[in-house]
C-alpha cells in the first residue's frame, strides 16, 4: 500500500508553514466575515428598514436581521475561500477539481473538497449539534417536573422548545447524509470523490452556519413557534424567528445540494461492474432520501422566502384578513415536513440493513425489494402531508384518501422488517454493538410505526392529534429509528474512518442504557397525551405529575446514556488511540477492502467490481472487486 | 503511508490529556451559563404587596412607552415595591386567601379590545372597579387601553385609557402623578397557593401583527406571574 | 400469517429442529393469550375513557380495536427477533457464514398481500368510523361539514372563539351572548364552531373527545353529543405562543334544566357587554390587524 503515497494530484499535497495556514482561508477568516458582514448588512437594514412602515416603533428590525444575515452568510463563506476558485477561473487560471487536500489537521478547520475530510467535518459538527439540542431536551425535561412553568418561565421554555426541536430535526437530516454520506457513498461505489466536491464543502459549512444562526435565535429574543413555524404566529413573533427562518432556509438550500451530489455521484461514479444491483443498501437508503431532499427542501424554502416577506415587506401571504391563508403555511410546510420525516427515517433503514448481513453473516434476504420499499416510502412521503391536519377543518372530506395514504406507508416499511426477519433467519448472529442497536431498531420502530397507525386512523387521531402521544411517536421513529442507526453506523464505520478502535464495554454499557433509558422516556409519553397532555406545554394538568417526574428522571438517565458515547469517543480516539486492523467485522462491502484510515485518493485504481457486497456463505465466492486491475480507462487522479 | 499519515504517534500522551481536560472545563462552564441564562434570564424579581389593615396592596401603572434600552418603545406594566420605587416587573407576590386590592395608574391611551367581551368587569369584589372614584362594571370596548386578567382565577378588569390628546403625556418610565393618568381600583379575593398566569388583553403591542407580539408575549412587560404565597 | 413466519423456511436442514412450526406456535400462543387481556382488562383502561360522548365512547372503541389488531403483529416481529437471536446466534469467537439465502418469493408475496389487505381493512374501518359511527368523531370538519348529526336533531350551535390566550364562547340561539365559561345541555348534539381571532389555536375539550383548530378566518365546526353530566377540560391543543401551556380551562356538561337557567343568568350578567359586542358572525376580521398606535 505504499504506493498510495506518491498519488498525488500535483500541487494539491503539500504541508505548508504555520504561517500560511493561518495566513490563508480558513475558519478564523470565515468567522471574521461572517460578523463583518453581519454589522456591514444590518447597517444597510437599518437604512432601508425605517423607510418601511411595518418596522416603525416596534424596536425590532427584521429588514436588518435578514440583510445581516444574508451579508455575513457570504462574509462566511468569502472567508472560508468559497468565492476564490470562481475568482481564478474569471482570471483564466485552469479548472480543477479539488481544492486544499493537503494533509495535517489544518485541513479539518477550512474549505477542503476531500469527502473524507468533509464526512468527519460533517460528523463532528452535527454531533455538536446534536449534543446542544439534546441538552436543551434536558432543559425542557427539567422544567416539565414541574407542572406550571415554575422552573423555566414560559417565554423561555418555547424558545428551548424551538430550539430543540428545530436543531434535531435540522442536524438530523444532515446527520447521516452529510457524515457517512459523503465519508462512504464514494468508497461503497468505488469512486475516488463525489460528483460536485466544492458543493459537497459548501454544504457542510451551510449546516454549521445554520446552527450558529439558529442558536443566535436566543440572542435576538427567542422564538414561540416550535420547529414548524406556524404562522401567522410567525409573523408575530420577535426577532429570533428570524433566525429560525433563516437557518432552515440554509438548511433547505444545503439538503438540496447535498441531494443533488448524492444522487449524481451514485448514477455517474460506480465503478466498472458496480452495477445496479451490486450497489449497498445503505447507498441505496441514502439515494432515495436524495430524491426526497431534492423535492422536498425547496418547497420549505420557498415557504420561508413567503414568511420572510410577511415579516420585512409587509405581505400577507399568511394572514386571512387580508386575503392569504395560514392553511398556506401549514400545506407547504408539511408538504415539505413529512418527506423530511422519510428523510430522517430511509437512511436508518439504510444502515441496519447494511449492518444485518454483516453480522448475520448472512446475504441481505430480499435486496430488491428493500429497494423497492424505500421507493414505495419516498413516493408515498409525498401523499400523506393532511394527516398532519386532520383536526384543522382544511379538505376534510379529503380524510380517507390521507388515512388511506398514510397507512399505506406501512407496506412499503413493513418489507424492511421482512428484509431483517429474513436475514436474521438461520442466521449466525454476533452480539456486536452495531449490531444491538441495528436490533434495538427494529424493536423502537415496530413501536413507533404501530403507534403511527392511530394518528392516521381519524377518528383515533382527534384525541391523540397534538398531543403527547404524537410527540412520542415520533421521537419512537426518529430517535427510536434513526438515532439508533446512527449510532449503530458509527460504531460500526469509526474503526474505517478513524483507522481506531472502539471501547467495546464502554459501547455496550452505552448500548444497554440507552435502549432502556430510551423507552422508560418515551413509552409513557403515550399515556401522557392519551390523557390529555397537549405538547409544547410548559404547564400541565397537575394529575399528571408523577408521570411526567418519572419521564423527566428517565430523560436524565438518557442524557446520561449519551455522554457515555461522548466518553467512548475522546477514550478511544484521543486518548487510547489503539490501532484497529483494516477490516475487524470481517465485512464483504467494498469499503471494508481499503486501508483505515482511507487513503487521499482512496482507491489507487478504479477498482472492478466482481460481484454484490453481500456474498456471506456464497460458495466459490469470490472478491468483491479486483483493486489492481490490469486494464484500466479511468483517468487518475480526478 | 507516512505522507498520508492522520494520526502521528509522537504526541506526548500528558498534552492530550491537558487538552481533552481544558476543552471538557469550557464545555461544562458553557453549559452551566446556557443552564443559567434560561433558568433566570427574563423573569424579573417579583414585588411583593405591601400589608396594610389586614389586607395587601398592589400599586402598579401601565406606561405608553418604557423609554430605556432595549426596548424603548414597548408598552408596559411597572410595579411599586414597599419602598414607593418603581420596579419593571410583572411578578407580582400576594398572601393566600386575602383581599388584596390593586391601584392603578393608567397612563396609556386606548387601543380598543380585540374580543370585545373584555369589556365587562368579572371576578372582583363586587363584579366592579372604580374609576378615578366612579364605579363602573364595563366600559365601552373602544376605550379599552390595557386589561389586568388572570384567566385561571376569572378575574378580569378592562382598564380605560387618558384621552388621544391629554396635555400631559407621560413619555418614558417611571411616569409620575403630574402627568396625565386614570387611577382605578379594585379588589379581588386571592387563591390558594399556586403561581398564575396574568396579561393584558388589548392588542397593544406596537407595529406587531393582532397587537400581541413583542411586550405582549414577554414577562416584564404586558405579562406576568402572580404567586400566591 | 403464519408463512411469512418463516422466510426460507424451505431451507431447513437435516437434524435441525423446525424453527419455522416453533415460531407459529409461540406466535399462535402468545396472540391467543395477549388478545382477551388486551380487550378485557387493558381494555376499559384505554383513553378516552367511554362514557362521556358518544364521540369519546366511539375513539375508546376505536383504540381498543386497534390495539387489538397490532397485538398478532406486535408478537410475530417480538417472537421472531426473540427466537432468531435466542437461536440463530454464533457460539464461540470463530467466524461462521450462515447460509446464503437471499430471498424467496412466496414468501415476498405473502407477506405484501397480507399487510396490503390489512392496511385496507384499516383504511375502510376508519372512513365508517369518520363517516358513520360517530358523526365526525368529534373532530373539525371545517365549514361544510360531510357527517352531520342525524336528522331530525337541532344542535345547540356553540361558537368557539380562541385567542392569545384565552377561549370564550358564544351561544347564537340566545342573543349571541358571549360568556368566559363553556357550558353544554347533556344529550343533546352540540355543535362548536370554533374559530380564532389572531393565530392559529386548536380547542381540545379532551372528556368529550373533541378537537378542532381555530383558524383566523375559518369556521371549523365539530359536532358531539355528551352522554353524562360533569366536568371536562378545554385546552389549547396547538403551539399559540407565550401562554399555550396555559390557555386552558373547564367546562360542564349539565342537564337541559340547568342549562336553561345557566345561560338566562349569562345573558343578565352580561347584557350590557353583549351590546357591544360585533353581530355573530362566522368568522371575525377584528381591526386591526396591526396596532396603529
Amino acid at each position: 500500500m505504499e504506493a498510495h503515497a506518491t498519488l498525488t494530484s500535483p500541487g494539491t499535497i503539500e504541508n505548508r508553514s504555520l504561517r500560511g495556514q493561518v495566513l490563508g482561508f480558513n475558519l478564523i477568516w470565515g468567522v471574521v466575515g461572517g460578523i463583518v458582514g453581519y454589522i456591514v448588512g444590518h447597517w444597510i437594514g437599518t437604512k432601508i428598514g425605517n423607510n418601511i412602515a411595518a418596522q416603525s416603533g416596534s424596536d425590532q428590525d427584521d429588514v436588518a436581521i435578514f440583510l445581516g444575515m444574508l451579508v455575513g452568510t457570504f462574509g462566511f463563506l468569502g472567508g472560508l475561500g468559497f468565492f476564490a476558485y470562481p475568482l481564478q477561473r474569471m482570471r483564466g487560471l485552469p479548472a480543477t477539481l479539488r481544492e486544499r487536500e493537503e494533509i495535517g489537521r489544518w485541513r479539518y478547520f477550512r474549505l477542503c473538497t476531500d469527502h473524507k475530510v468533509v464526512g468527519i467535518q460533517y460528523l463532528v459538527a452535527v454531533l455538536f449539534f446534536f449534543f446542544v439540542a439534546g441538552f436543551n431536551a434536558m432543559m425542557i425535561r427539567g422544567e416539565l417536573t414541574s407542572d406550571n412553568a415554575t422552573v423555566i418561565n414560559s417565554g423561555n421554555y418555547l424558545t428551548l422548545v424551538g430550539l430543540h426541536g428545530t436543531m434535531m430535526l435540522m442536524m438530523m437530516s444532515a446527520g447521516v447524509l452529510g457524515p457517512l454520506g459523503n465519508y462512504l457513498v464514494p468508497l461503497m461505489i468505488g469512486a475516488r470523490r463525489m460528483a460536485f466536491p466544492r458543493i459537497e464543502a459548501l454544504t457542510l459549512w451551510l449546516t454549521v452556519l445554520a446552527g450558529v444562526v439558529l442558536l443566535s435565535a436566543i440572542a435576538l429574543g427567542g422564538f414561540p413557534t416550535g420547529w414548524t413555524g406556524y404562522a401567522p404566529l410567525s409573523d408575530q413573533a420577535r426577532g429570533g424567528i428570524d433566525a429560525y427562518l433563516f437557518s432552515f432556509a440554509l438548511i433547505g438550500i444545503s439538503l438540496a445540494l447535498v441531494g443533488i451530489n448524492v444522487m449524481t455521484t451514485v448514477v455517474t461514479m460506480r465503478a466498472p461492474g458496480m452495477t445496479w444491483n451490486r450497489i449497498p443498501i445503505f447507498v441505496w437508503g441514502l439515494t432515495t432520501t436524495s430524491i426526497l431532499a431534492v423535492l422536498a427542501a425547496p418547497v420549505l424554502a420557498a415557504a420561508i422566502i413567503m414568511a420572510a416577506l410577511d415579516r420585512t415587506a409587509d405581505t400577507s401571504f399568511f394572514l386571512s384578513s387580508q386575503g392569504g391563508s395560514p392553511f398556506l403555511w401549514n400545506n407547504l410546510f408539511w408538504f415539505f415536513g413529512h418527506p423530511e420525516v422519510y428523510i430522517l427515517a430511509l437512511p436508518g433503514f439504510g444502515i441496519v440493513l447494511e449492518i444485518l448481513p454483516v453480522f448475520a453473516r448472512k446475504p441481505l434476504w430480499g435486496y430488491r425489494l428493500a429497494v423497492a420499499g424505500m421507493f414505495g416510502v419516498a413516493l408515498l412521503s409525498f401523499m400523506v402531508w393532511q394527516h398532519h391536519l386532520f383536526v384543522s377543518g382544511i379538505n376534510a372530506n379529503l380524510r380517507p384518501f390521507y388515512m388511506f395514504t398514510t397507512e399505506l406507508i406501512s407496506v412499503p416499511t413493513g418489507l424492511i422488517f421482512l428484509n431483517a426477519m429474513g436475514t436474521l433467519w438461520k442466521a449466525r448472529i454476533r452480539f456486536t454493538v452495531p449490531m444491538l442497536f441495528s436490533l434495538a431498531f427494529f424493536f423502537n420502530f415496530l413501536i413507533g410505526g404501530i403507534s403511527g397507525v392511530f394518528l392516521s386512523d381519524v377518528p383515533s387521531d382527534v384525541t391523540t392529534h397534538g398531543s403527547y402521544f404524537v410527540m412520542a411517536h415520533f421521537h419512537y421513529t426518529i430517535m427510536g429509528g434513526l438515532v439508533f442507526a446512527l449510532m449503530a453506523g458509527l460504531y460500526y464505520w469509526l474503526p474505517k474512518i478513524t483507522g481506531l478502535k472502539m471501547s467495546e464495554r464502554l459501547g455496550k454499557l452505552h448500548f444497554w442504557t440507552m435502549f432502556v433509558f430510551f423507552n422508560t422516556t418515551f413509552f409513557p409519553l403515550f399515556a401522557a397525551g392519551l390523557l390529555g397532555m397537549p405538547r409544547r406545554v410548559s404547564s400541565y394538568n397537575p394529575s399528571l405529575h408523577t408521570l411526567n417526574v418519572f419521564v423527566s428522571v428517565s430523560a436524565f438517565c438518557l442524557g446520561a446514556s449519551m455522554l457515555i458515547l461522548l466518553v467512548n469517543m475522546v477514550w478511544s480516539l484521543i486518548l487510547k488511540r489503539e490501532k484497529e486492523v483494516a477490516n475487524p467485522w470481517e465485512a464483504l462491502s467494498l469499503e471494508w477492502q481499503l486501508p483505515s484510515p482511507v487513503p487521499v485518493y482512496n482507491f489507487e485504481e478504479i477498482p472492478v467490481i466482481n460481484s454484490g457486497p453481500y456474498d456471506y456463505g456464497v460458495p466459490d465466492r469470490v472478491p468483491i472487486a479486483d483493486l489492481e486491475p490490469t486494464v484500466t480507462g479511468t483517468e487518475v487522479g480526478t | 503511508m507516512k505522507v498520508l499519515e492522520v494520526h502521528p504517534e509522537m504526541r506526548v500522551p500528558g498534552r492530550r490529556i491537558f487538552g481533552v481536560g481544558l476543552v471538557s472545563v469550557v464545555a461544562v462552564a458553557l453549559a452551566a451559563a446556557y443552564v443559567f441564562g434560561f433558568l433566570f434570564g427574563g423573569t424579573p424579581a417579583a414585588v411583593s404587596a405591601v400589608h396594610q389593615n389586614g389586607g395587601a396592596h398592589l400599586t402598579l401603572q401601565t406606561v405608553p412607552s418604557y423609554g430605556h434600552a432595549p426596548d424603548p418603545d414597548w408598552v408596559s406594566y411597572l410595579a411599586q415595591d414597599s419602598s414607593g420605587h418603581w420596579q419593571h416587573t410583572t411578578v407580582y407576590r400576594v398572601p393566600a386567601h386575602t383581599l388584596v386590592t390593586v391601584t392603578l395608574y393608567q397612563y396609556d391611551s386606548a387601543t380598543g379590545l380585540r374580543n370585545d367581551f373584555l369589556g365587562q368587569v368579572r371576578g372582583t369584589q363586587g363584579g366592579t372597579a372604580t374609576l378615578n372614584g366612579k364605579t363602573y362594571s364595563s366600559i365601552n370596548p373602544d376605550d379599552a387601553s390595557h386589561t389586568f386578567t388572570v384567566p385561571d382565577l376569572g378575574i378580569s378588569v378592562p382598564l380605560p385609557g387618558v384621552a388621544d390628546d391629554a396635555k400631559n403625556p407621560c413619555a418614558t418610565a417611571p411616569c409620575s402623578l403630574a402627568e396625565t393618568h386614570n387611577t382605578i381600583t379594585f379588589s379581588f379575593m386571592s387563591p390558594g397557593k399556586g403561581t398564575y398566569r396574568w396579561q393584558c388583553f388589548v392588542p397593544c403591542a406596537f407595529a406587531s401583527y393582532f397587537g400581541n407580539g413583542g411586550p405582549m408575549q414577554t414577562i416584564g412587560w404586558m405579562s406576568g406571574e402572580i404567586e400566591v404565597v | 400469517m403464519s408463512a411469512a413466519a418463516a422466510p426460507g423456511g424451505t431451507g431447513a436442514g437435516f437434524g435441525e429442529p423446525r424453527h419455522g412450526a416453533r415460531i407459529a406456535v409461540a406466535w399462535a400462543i402468545l396472540t391467543v393469550i395477549a388478545v382477551p387481556l388486551v380487550i378485557w382488562v387493558a381494555g376499559p383502561h384505554i383513553p378516552p375513557y367511554s362514557g362521556h360522548s358518544t364521540q369519546s365512547s366511539d375513539q375508546h372503541t376505536v383504540n381498543v380495536v386497534l390495539l387489538t389488531a397490532a397485538v398478532p403483529v406486535i408478537a410475530l416481529i417480538w417472537v421472531y427477533f426473540g427466537y432468531a437471536i435466542s437461536v440463530f446466534r454464533q457460539r464461540g469467537p470463530e467466524i461462521v457464514d450462515g447460509p446464503p439465502l437471499t430471498a424467496d418469493p412466496r414468501i415476498q408475496i405473502t407477506w405484501l398481500v397480507v399487510t396490503s389487505v390489512m392496511v385496507l381493512a384499516l383504511a375502510v374501518y376508519g372512513t365508517i368510523g369518520l363517516y358513520n359511527d360517530s358523526h365526525g368523531a368529534g373532530g373539525g370538519q371545517g365549514p361544510n361539514p360531510l357527517s352531520t348529526p342525524p336528522a331530525g336533531s337541532t344542535p345547540l350551535q356553540v361558537q368557539v372563539i380562541g385567542q392569545q390566550w384565552l377561549w370564550t364562547f358564544r351561544y347564537p340561539g340566545y342573543g349571541g351572548v358571549e360568556t368566559a365559561t363553556l357550558e353544554i345541555p347533556a344529550n343533546r348534539w352540540v355543535a362548536f364552531h370554533v374559530t380564532s381571532l389572531d393565530v392559529d389555536h386548536s380547542f381540545w375539550a379532551y372528556e368529550l373527545g373533541v378537537k378542532a383548530d381555530a383558524i383566523p378566518g375559518s369556521d371549523n365546526v365539530a359536532y358531539v353529543k355528551a352522554t353524562n353530566t360533569g366536568q371536562f377540560q378545554v385546552r389549547c391543543a396547538e403551539l399559540c405562543g407565550l401562554w399555550h401551556g396555559h390557555m386552558n380551562s373547564y367546562g360542564r356538561v349539565v342537564n337541559a334544566g340547568a342549562f336553561s337557567s345557566w345561560i338566562a343568568a349569562r345573558q343578565q350578567q352580561y347584557s350590557a357587554i353583549t351590546k357591544t359586542l360585533p353581530p355573530y358572525s362566522k368568522v371575525y376580521y377584528p381591526d386591526p390587524i396591526r396596532r396603529a398606535g
